[in-house]
């Protein structure tokens, strides 16, 4: 479909792209590959690329097919009995079928017994989603109205920077823009500078808000979690090895005139590329630091 | 119509008289103490706030018909989800459901009237300046409130002039409520006729009964929520205000402790009205009435202690997740009861297809479907991705629409000729049932998928991957939503005039309940004399 013009050029590594091309092939149904949700097929979950991710979506499919289940044996009686005991058709109501103690327990019994099936499974899950311990690299994220703040700790100390909405995502979504957003590249999912992790380490993510509610949200690695002025919260990933990549998300707490337009993008780059890009955010530090030292020459201010 | 309402029945009170005839005019309606016409002006009111809060979806599909921004600004979008959040809660589905009770719980119960009619009056007269307060925050500077209906702190504190107006007009609102909730509760204990005990009283009553109790427990709780953002906003109070030692995510726990048992408020009065369409209409009693009675009672107790959920992705201690996860998943439990009492009543039946047994079918179905995706929702790991999603926003609509203003549409059709002593068109209202019951999917059964595939809720644009389901889900919502104009005609018309209506007024069908023991329409006086139960 014409969704997908232009959008699967995004830097991805090949790697990534015959991943997402095998998981995917069948999710070509005439929805395409949506380029912002990275591992999802337009109209369910992503696996995504984290053990969480995968985790999640096993339970969400479970519980899915076990309610498709339910509603075909409680749809399918409903639909029997509209079909059998018409009275057009000179069905005679059996008037006695009132009350049955037997039957109420049976279908009181049996949906427990479900239920239980369907918490334990999720009880796991969220076990392992709290356990924040031995991160290997920590970051603070703060929401602002309307971008966000990414300040490395750990091994990337110093390196602090803003996250706001691209510049032709910008002007095409401005009221009566005149600009197609089908035009622009990653339109709404594209940031000036994305968050940058390594590939198969423990990101622990510490998030808190300067203003009001936001929510960090990258439903590829299945991580959501509200940034709170006041609180800080915590959140966990470890992004697979060999799915290095841009993944997508966007703010999902309501956050005022803006919230539709406060992406989060992230580029993972294997550990060796991560360290060599924190390097060279050092440096740039570095060399702005003694840049504000130094009498500022005047053309700086136009030049920037 | 005045003289369809001629009191036939004997009585001795000459000097009451004047109250055995309507008044004539505009006074009849501003100092009615009478239940019909209270119920009539209730009715007429969540109609028109239905149409209000439906003018305003209409607004937020057609911007979202596509992306970019192409008629409205982002603030103004949020004003409109804001405020159709609030006008269908506040002024559609409670008023209308206090309307019913109005006209049928004595009428079920065999009393004359409510307990207390000058309250009611009260009650109802409240509203309108409620309404028309929050309505007029459209024109004042900074517009309507547009942080979301949940008013979340910091947030809903940026809000301009508008925000003492809303809280000024919820307070009205939660008055109106308390004191409706009030006088059914007054009513159903003291003026049910001799020998109508508890467990004879119709599921309608019943399950007004209860959710009665939930309003004035949580009511208030929702009036001390919003006094307390008063007084941070104004009077420099810190409850919520972290810079202050306040706790921002202690609104989320009081304004939902509220919040997750006016979900069953604006529910329960519709499994009351289905547990009345299903037995008439398949020509046999309710299954399981007991059962029936006891599930309600569960879901309204397990209602207050579930107010977690809406908060997983807040940040909350690994106990309490599991706790809430479990105590929502049990409310399937009772729910899973009811349908199936639901489906054995129809089991064996002689079933025919009315309008109002059109809806309450419906409302089996699609109320399911609403109660699966909230099974999912409850499992925390899952709601990690649903949450704030177009998911959410597919699920309680699924359960508010036909979920609760099916139920509603479900109890008009079924009692209208009673009311207005005429019959309706019936090719008109099962035009508009088969129009709405397509066309509810066609809006609301996509956001499902757009949720899943990642697109939040509450924004005024969006990535172009979900163009294709939002195109799909406006045109649903438009096409639902001019439905509802037949609605209104078939309303309109019934009450000019039709073929006479008879006290049975479902021929051929098993209608249970004193209501049908009275002429269509009823005396003015319901039963001056009490009715014999048997």
């Amino acid at each position: 479909m014409s969704m997908t013009r232009g959008r699967n050029d995004d830097g991805a590594s090949p790697p990534r792209k015959v991943a997402r091309a095998a998981a995917f092939g069948a999710a070509a149904l005439g929805f395409g590959v949506p380029a912002g949700a990275n591992t999802s097929n337009g109209y369910n979950l992503p696996p995504g690329v984290t053990s969480l991710s995968r985790d999640i979506y096993t339970l969400h499919m479970e519980v899915f097919w076990v309610c498709v289940a339910i509603a075909v044996v409680v749809f399918g009686v409903m639909i029997y009995a509209l079909v059998k005991f018409r009275h057009s058709q000179g069905a005679i109501p059996d008037t006695t079928l009132v009350h049955s103690t037997k039957v109420e327990i049976i279908w009181t019994i049996i949906p427990v017994v479900i239920l239980v099936g369907m918490a334990i499974p999720a009880a796991k899950t969220i076990l392992f989603m709290e356990d924040t311990r031995n991160s290997e690299l920590s970051i603070r994220v703060t929401g602002y109205q309307w971008k966000w703040q990414y300040q490395y700790m750990d091994a990337g100390e110093g390196v602090d920077f803003f996250s706001t909405l691209a510049r032709d995502s910008n002007f095409a979504r401005q009221l009566h823009s005149g600009i197609d957003p089908k035009t622009v590249s990653n339109y709404l999912l594209e940031v000036d500078k994305p968050l940058v992790i390594p590939s198969g380490t423990k990101v622990r993510l510490l998030l808190t808000s300067q203003d009001v509610i936001h929510a960090w949200w990258v439903p590829d690695f299945g991580a959501k979690r509200s940034a709170i002025p006041g609180f800080v919260n915590e959140l966990w990933f470890r992004v697979d090895p060999g799915k290095e990549g841009i993944y997508r998300g966007q703010c999902a707490a309501l956050c005022g005139r803006d919230h539709g337009f406060m992406p989060i993008v992230v580029d993972v780059r294997t550990p060796d590329d991560f360290k060599k890009w924190v390097e060279e955010q050092k440096a740039a530090v570095k060399q702005a630091a003694a840049q504000d030292a130094a009498p500022p020459p005047t053309a700086q201010v136009l030049s920037n | 119509m005045a003289n369809a309402y001629g009191d036939t029945a004997h009585h001795d009170h000459h000097h009451d008289d004047h109250h055995d005839q309507p008044a004539t005019g505009i006074k009849r309606w501003l100092f009615a103490t009478n239940h019909k016409d209270i119920g009539t002006m209730y009715l007429v009111f969540s109609l028109i706030m239905f149409f209000i809060g439906g003018a305003m979806a209409m607004v937020i599909r057609a911007e979202l018909f596509q992306p970019g921004l192409q008629l409205v600004d982002p603030v103004f979008f949020n004003q409109m989800t804001t405020n159709h959040a609030l006008i269908m809660i506040f002024g559609a589905v409670m008023p209308a459901f206090v309307g019913l009770a109005n006209w049928m719980i004595p009428l079920q119960i065999g009393a004359p009237d409510m307990a207390l009619p000058r309250m009611n009056n009260f009650s109802f007269w409240i509203l309108p300046f409620a309404f028309t307060l929050l309505l007029s925050t459209l024109f004042v500077p900074g517009g309507m409130v547009a942080g979301g209906w949940t008013l979340y702190p910091p947030l809903s504190l940026q809000t301009g002039d508008s925000f003492p107006m809303l809280i000024f007009a919820i307070h009205m609102m939660g008055i109106s409520s308390i004191m409706g909730a009030i006088n059914v509760i007054v009513t159903i204990m003291n003026m049910r006729a001799p020998g109508m005990n508890l467990l004879k009283m119709p599921l309608f009553a019943w399950s007004w009964l209860i959710t009665a109790y939930l309003l004035i427990a949580v009511m208030p709780v929702l009036a001390g929520a919003v006094t307390m953002l008063l007084t941070d906003h104004f009077f420099k109070t810190s409850f919520f205000n972290a810079a202050g030692g306040g706790d921002p995510v202690m609104f989320e726990h009081i304004f939902w402790f509220f919040g997750h048992p006016e979900v069953y408020i604006m529910v329960l009065p519709a499994f009351g009205i289905i547990s009345e369409i299903l037995p008439t209409f398949s020509r046999k009693p309710l299954f399981g009435a007991t059962s029936m009675i006891y599930a309600i009672a569960s879901i309204a107790f397990l209602s207050f202690i579930v107010w977690g959920h809406h908060m997983f992705v807040d940040g909350m201690p690994l106990a309490a997740q599991l706790f809430y996860m479990m105590a929502t998943m049990l409310i399937a439990v009772p729910t899973g009861v009811k349908v199936f009492n639901w489906t054995a009543t129809m089991w064996r039946g002689s079933l025919s297809f009315e309008p109002p047994m059109l809806f309450a079918i419906a409302f089996l179905f699609l109320f399911s479907i609403g109660g699966f995706s909230g099974l999912m929702l409850a499992i925390v790991p899952v709601d990690f991705q649903y949450n704030q999603t177009y998911f959410v926003v597919a699920h309680f609509h699924y359960v508010l629409v036909p979920g609760a203003i099916f139920g509603i549409m479900a109890g008009v059709y079924y009692w209208l000729p009673k009311w207005t002593g005429h019959m309706y068109s019936m090719g008109l209202a099962k035009t508009h049932f088969w129009l709405s019951a397509i066309f509810v999917n066609v809006l609301f059964f996509p956001q499902h998928f757009l949720g899943l595939a990642g697109m939040p809720r509450r924004i005024p644009d969006y990535a172009v991957q979900f163009t294709d389901w939002n195109m799909v889900s406006s045109i649903g919502g438009f096409a639902f939503g001019l439905s509802q104009i037949l609605f209104a005609i078939v309303i309109v018309q019934s009450i000019r005039g039709g073929k006479q209506a008879t006290a049975q007024v479902w021929e051929g069908t098993h209608p249970t309940g004193l209501e049908w023991t009275l002429s269509s329409p009823p005396p003015y006086h319901s039963f001056t004399t009490a009715p014999q139960i048997p």
